[in-house]
């Protein structure tokens, strides 16, 4: 849940990047860092294992600037998506307000992000939050790959959004493409379901 | 589906005015920073900054602070479920000249405190027992 601070008039988000290990969740968020370095005074925290695997989460703080007379200051994490860590995963989902679903486009991955994907409706549910419900976004990543079999978009959306019906962005993690795009969605997707909130 | 599902919490379970603000502020200024606490920050489990107060001499990058210790927290109270704890009541980490402290105020709150040597451990779980009993005097 985020925080409304009325007195000094800040609003505190988190939104949190989820899906299959190795899908470019970590990478958005270094694209993130890179792209908008200036508004992020402190460093991207890591926790992660010797091998470079998230091992409990990315955290990036991101203020956005003024909304509807608040300032408002996002929160960004990553789970780690290797079925192995389920428990720290669920922990990171804990009071979330924005979730982007980064699905990983290879062919060989399809099965991988329905798990995923059924994984975060079982997870959400264990803090009473529907699927349905929270504001979402589903990103299909590794869009530039040219030397492995991607799976057709259309495919992805039957998949993975034929009965959410939320909005989609094909992207590249690595190329930037997209990453932008995504996350402004997640933002004013999140920010609208404040609105009742913000007055 | 239905009624398992409780959507409208998507915003926060609690609401906190102005004046409860001011009251949170005045505790951990006149239990904690007075007492010789470096800096003091009362976070929800998600990680949000509820209430913050220092000595005006930190310059810690808060946010990821708030955001480590409600993981490392809950971490911790994962671990004591598994072994069969309700919970483990204390969590102090000690360092060569800094040290923090964490403390649950309720289900939602937790009270986190850095402090040096100049304060010890048991003047300050004293200190902070009492600001957590002033803390859930304000709703
Ligand atoms: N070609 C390509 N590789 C990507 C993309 N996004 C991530 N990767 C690579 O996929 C691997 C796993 O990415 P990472 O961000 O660690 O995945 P995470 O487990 O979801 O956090 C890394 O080697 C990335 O460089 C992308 O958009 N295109
Ligand atoms: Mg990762």
């Amino acid at each position: 849940m985020a925080f409304v601070n009325m007195k000094t008039k800040e609003v505190q988000a988190k939104i949190v990047f989820y899906g299959p290990g190795r899908g470019g969740k970590t990478t958005n968020l270094e694209y993130i860092y890179k792209k908008f370095r200036e508004r992020i005074p402190t460093e991207m925290v890591s926790i992660k294992t010797h091998g470079d695997r998230t091992l409990f989460f990315d955290f990036l703080p991101f203020d956005i600037g003024k909304i509807m007379g608040y300032d408002v200051k996002v929160q960004l994490y990553t789970v780690p998506g290797q079925v192995k860590y389920d428990a720290t995963r669920k922990l990171v989902l804990k009071g979330v307000d924005g979730v982007v679903f980064v699905a990983d486009s290879q062919v060989e991955q399809r099965k991988k992000n329905v798990l995923s994907l059924k994984n975060l409706q079982e997870n959400l549910a264990t803090y009473k939050k529907s699927i349905f419900k929270v504001p979402l976004v589903l990103q299909y990543n590794k869009r530039d790959l040219t030397d492995m079999p991607l799976l057709p978009v259309e495919v992805m959306e039957k998949d993975l959004n034929s009965q959410l019906k939320v909005p989609s962005f094909e992207a590249s993690a690595v190329t930037g493409q997209n990453v932008v795009p995504t996350l402004k969605k997640i933002i004013s997707a999140t920010m609208a379901s404040l609105q009742n909130v913000l007055k | 589906m239905g009624s398992e599902y409780d959507d409208s919490a998507t915003f926060s379970e609690y609401t906190l005015g102005p004046e409860q603000l001011d009251s949170i502020e005045r505790v951990l200024q006149n239990d904690l920073i007075d007492s010789g606490v470096h800096s003091v920050m009362l976070i929800d489990m998600a990680g949000n900054i509820i209430a913050q107060n220092d000595n005006g001499q930190c310059d810690h990058d808060l946010y990821s602070l708030a955001a480590l210790a409600s993981a490392n927290f809950a971490a911790v109270d994962t671990m004591a479920k598994i072994v069969g704890e309700e919970e483990f009541s204390l969590l102090f980490h000690k360092g060569e000249s800094e040290n923090i402290h964490f403390s649950k105020v309720n289900p939602e709150f937790l009270l986190i405190t850095i402090f040096g040597k100049d304060v010890t451990l048991g003047l300050l779980r004293l200190k902070v027992a009492e600001a957590i009993k002033k803390i859930n005097e304000v709703w």
